[in-house]
C-alpha cells in the first residue's frame, strides 16, 4: 500500500494536443479516488500514466515515495481492472486469478493455491475456477478480473471504468461489492468512471476533470455543495443543476420566476446591471402546498405552468418552460454540449414530492430554496457564492472520515 | 426457413460434382498403385488384382526411401524455423510503429508472387560456387524465403485481431515484454501459427522445382524430384504404378497432418477475452 502523488503531470501527443494539463493531485495511503468527467477529459490517460502504460511527458509521478515516471508498469506493483476486463481466455479462471503470481518466480505453488482460494472465497468464484471465461456471464469475468487485481499485495488497485459493460442491475451490486472490497483490503485505489452514481457513492474523494485540466479535488458533498465553477456544479448531480439567466439591478437579482436580494457572499463581486448565471439543483425545489410552513419561510414562491411531470415512485419532477434571451439561451448550449448532455431546452427542471398531484399544462405553486443558489460568471465560470469556510469544514470531516478507516 | 427443395437438391448435386472432380483423380492414383504389372494396362478402374507389390518396391529402393528421408528432415527444419521467425516478424509488424513498416509488408507480398523458376538458375550458379549445391541448407534456405513472407503475412492479420489489453494487462501483472508475448500473445494466435505451419510445411512437401534444380545425388533430394528419377521393377517397363505407390505415400502425411491439426485452426478462440 502506498500513497501516489501527481506533481504537475503533462500528456501531449505527438500532433501537440494536451489530454492532460498540469494536473496536481495527492492521492492518500488507503484512500479511493474517483477520476471523473465526460469523455475526452483526460481521465483514463491520467489513469494510464498512473500505470505506465502511458509515457509522462512531463511531471513527476510518485508512488510510495519513488519517482516511478521510468519504472515499466511491471515495476510498478499496481493492479488494474481493464473495461473490458482483459482476461486470458487460453486459461481457467484459476489461472487467470494466479498468473500475476506465477511470474514471481518465488511463490511456491502451494502459496499461489491459497491465495487464488482466498480471493475465490472473497468473490464467490469457487464454482466456476475450472472453466474457462468464454463460459461466463459478464458479471462473473468482472469478478476474475477483480480477483486477478487482488491476488497480489499491491500498491494501489486502479480501474478504468469497470462496470460500464453490465447491466443496471449488477452494476450496483458489484458498486457496493468494490466499496467493500476496497474498505476491507485498505488499498489505494484510483477508479476512473463517467457514471455520477460511481462517482458520488464510491469515492472518498472525487476529482473532476475537464479538457485534461484538473477542476475540483473535494469529497463527493463538497462538490454538490461547493462546487468550484460552473462546470463541476453541471457535471455532479443527476438530474443536473438547472442554470438560469440572473440579472443584476439595483441590489436585486432579477431570474425568469423569481426576484431576489443579492445574496451576501456575492455582494461586492458584481456590478449593477451584470448578467450571472445562476445555479438552483432540481431539490432545491418543492410544490409550494406541501410544504412545510417553517422551511417556506426561508425560500421564495412563484407560480409556472407546467409542461411535463415524470413520476418515479419516490420522486417526481417537473419541467417548467421559461423563456431566456438569445446570448443567455446561447451560454446554456455550449455549456450543455460540453457536459455531454443534450438539454438545450430551456426549462427549469424541479423535483417535487411523489404525493404531489400537479397537472401537466397547468399552472402550480412552486418554493425555491433561494439559500442553497449559486451564482456563477458567466465569463470565466466562478462561482461566486462559494461558502470557503463551509467548504473546509466538510473537506476536515472527510479527512477524519479517512483516518479513522485507515487507522 | 423455406429452403425449397429444389434448391436443396441444387445445392447437393453441385456439392457431389465438385467432390468428385477433386477426388476422382486421388483415387485413381491410389488404385494405380495396388495394380500388378502388367494390369495397368487393364482398361477398368479397379485393379484385377490388389497387390502390395509396388509398395514393396518403392520401399526397397534406396532413391525413395532417402528422398523421403530428405523431404521429411528439410521441410520440419524449414517450418520450424519459418514459424519462429515468421512469428517475431508479425508481432513487430503488428504492434510497433517503425519507419518503413508498410514497406516490409508490400515487399513480402511481393516475394510471394515472385516466380520461382525466375531465381532457380541464378541460385543454382551461386550454390556451386558457394559449395551450397546438393545440400539441405541450399535447399532450406530458398524455402525459407519463400514461406517466411507468407506466414509472416498470415501471423500479422491474426496478432491484430488480438485485444491491445491482453498484453498490457500481462505487463501490469507483472511481465515483461517477451513473458507477455510468450504466456498471452502466442497462445492466443496458435490457430494462426498452427495455419501458418501447415502452410509452410505443404509448401516445402509439394517442392518440385528447387528439388530438381538444386540437387544432382541423393544426399539432399526431396520425394517430388526423386519420382522423376523412378525406374520400373524392370528397365522396360514404365514406373507407373509405383510412382503411384510412391505418390500415395507421400500424401499420407499431409492429409495425416490436416485432420491432425483441423481443430487447431479454428477462429474465434479469443472468445471471452474481452466482453463480446
Amino acid at each position: 500500500m502506498a500513497a501516489i502523488e501527481m506533481r504537475n503531470i503533462v500528456k501531449e501527443y505527438g500532433d501537440g494536443f494536451k489530454a492532460v494539463n498540469d494536473v496536481s493531485l495527492d492521492i492518500a495511503d488507503g484512500e479511493f479516488m474517483i477520476l471523473v468527467g465526460p469523455s475526452g477529459c483526460g481521465k483514463s490517460t491520467l489513469l494510464r500514466m498512473i500505470v505506465g502504460l502511458e509515457d509522462i511527458t512531463a511531471g513527476d509521478m510518485v508512488i510510495g515515495g519513488d519517482r516511478v515516471n521510468d519504472k515499466a508498469p511491471r515495476d510498478r506493483n499496481l493492479s488494474m481492472v481493464f473495461q473490458n476486463y482483459a482476461l486470458y481466455p487460453h486459461l481457467t479462471v484459476f489461472e487467470n486469478i494466479a498468473f500475476p503470481l506465477r511470474l514471481q518466480k518465488s511463490i511456491s505453488e502451494e502459496e499461489v493455491r491459497r491465495r487464488v482460494q482466498a480471493a475465490a472465497d472473497m468473490l464467490e468464484l469457487n464454482e466456476h475456477l475450472d472453466r474457462k471465461p468464454a463460459n461466463l456471464s459478464g458479471g462473473q469475468r468482472q469478478r476474475v478480473a477483480m480477483g486477478r487485481a487482488i491476488v497480489r499485495e499491491v500498491n494501489a488497485f486502479l480501474f478504468d471504468e469497470p462496470l460500464s459493460n453490465l447491466d443496471a442491475k449488477l452494476r450496483g451490486q458489484m458498486r457496493t461489492e468494490i466499496s467493500r472490497m476496497q474498505r476491507r483490503l485498505g488499498t489505494t485505489t484510483v477508479y476512473v468512471t463517467h457514471d455520477q452514481t460511481e462517482a458520488m457513492t464510491l469515492g472518498d474523494r472525487v476529482a473532476v476533470l475537464r479538457r485534461g485540466f484538473l477542476q475540483q479535488v473535494a469529497s463527493p458533498r463538497e462538490l454538490y455543495e461547493q462546487p468550484v465553477n460552473m462546470f463541476v456544479a453541471g457535471f455532479i448531480g443527476s438530474p443536473p443543476m438547472n442554470f438560469l439567466p440572473a440579472l443584476v439591478s439595483g441590489g436585486r437579482l432579477r431570474l425568469p420566476f423569481l426576484e431576489i436580494d443579492v445574496p451576501e457572499k456575492a455582494a461586492g463581486k458584481v456590478t449593477d446591471g451584470q448578467l450571472l448565471i445562476a445555479g438552483l439543483r432540481p431539490d432545491h425545489f418543492d410544490d409550494a402546498r406541501l410544504l412545510d410552513p417553517a422551511r417556506r419561510e426561508r425560500g421564495a414562491t412563484f407560480r409556472a405552468r407546467v409542461d411535463v411531470t415524470e413520476w418515479l415512485g419516490d420522486a417526481q419532477y417537473a419541467y417548467l418552460p421559461f423563456d431566456a434571451g438569445d446570448e443567455v439561451t446561447k451560454q446554456l448550449a455550449d455549456l450543455a454540449a460540453e457536459l455531454d448532455s443534450e438539454a438545450l431546452r430551456t426549462q427549469l427542471v424541479v423535483k417535487i414530492d411523489a404525493m404531489s398531484r400537479m397537472r401537466e399544462n397547468h399552472e402550480g405553486e412552486f418554493w425555491a430554496d433561494t439559500r442553497r443558489m449559486h451564482l456563477f460568471d458567466p465569463r470565466t465560470g466562478e462561482n461566486l457564492t462559494r461558502d470557503e469556510a463551509a467548504a473546509a469544514e466538510l473537506a476536515q470531516l472527510e479527512q477524519e472520515r479517512l483516518q479513522e478507516r485507515t487507522g | 426457413m423455406g429452403t425449397s427443395r429444389r434448391t436443396q437438391v441444387f445445392w447437393i448435386a453441385g456439392a457431389i460434382l465438385i467432390i468428385a472432380y477433386a477426388i476422382v483423380p486421388v483415387l485413381w492414383i491410389v488404385s494405380l498403385s495396388f495394380k500388378e504389372g502388367d494390369d495397368i494396362t487393364n482398361n477398368a478402374f479397379l485393379p484385377t488384382v490388389w497387390s502390395w507389390e509396388n509398395y514393396r518396391t518403392v520401399f526397397a529402393s534406396d532413391l525413395f526411401t532417402t528422398a523421403l528421408r530428405n523431404s521429411v528432415g528439410m521441410a520440419l527444419i524449414a517450418t520450424t524455423i519459418s514459424v519462429v521467425l515468421a512469428t517475431l516478424a508479425a508481432y513487430a509488424v503488428s504492434r510497433l510503429n517503425f519507419p518503413g513498416k508498410r514497406l516490409v509488408l508490400g515487399v513480402a507480398l511481393a516475394i510471394t508472387v515472385f516466380p520461382v523458376i525466375a531465381i532457380a538458375t541464378p541460385l543454382f550458379n551461386l550454390w556451386r560456387t558457394l559449395g551450397l549445391y546438393d545440400t539441405w541448407l541450399g535447399l532450406i534456405i530458398p524455402y525459407l524465403s519463400y514461406s517466411l513472407p507468407l506466414s509472416v503475412y498470415v501471423l500479422a492479420a491474426f496478432f491484430r485481431e488480438i485485444p491491445w489489453e491482453m498484453e498490457q494487462a500481462a505487463q501490469v501483472d507483472g511481465a515483461t515484454s517477451w513473458q507477455a508475448f510468450r504466456r498471452v500473445i502466442v497462445p492466443l494466435a496458435a490457430p494462426g501459427v498452427f495455419t501458418a505451419a501447415i502452410l509452410t510445411f505443404f509448401a516445402v512437401w509439394n517442392d518440385f522445382v528447387f528439388g530438381i534444380t538444386l540437387t544432382s545425388s541423393e544426399a539432399a533430394r526431396p520425394v517430388p524430384a526423386a519420382l522423376a528419377f523412378f525406374q520400373g521393377a524392370s528397365q522396360f517397363s514404365q514406373p507407373t504404378a509405383p510412382i503411384a505407390a510412391a505418390a500415395v505415400v507421400v500424401t499420407i502425411p499431409v492429409v495425416i497432418l490436416v485432420l491432425l491439426f483441423q481443430r487447431k485452426i479454428v477462429a474465434g478462440l479469443t472468445n471471452g477475452a474481452v466482453k463480446g
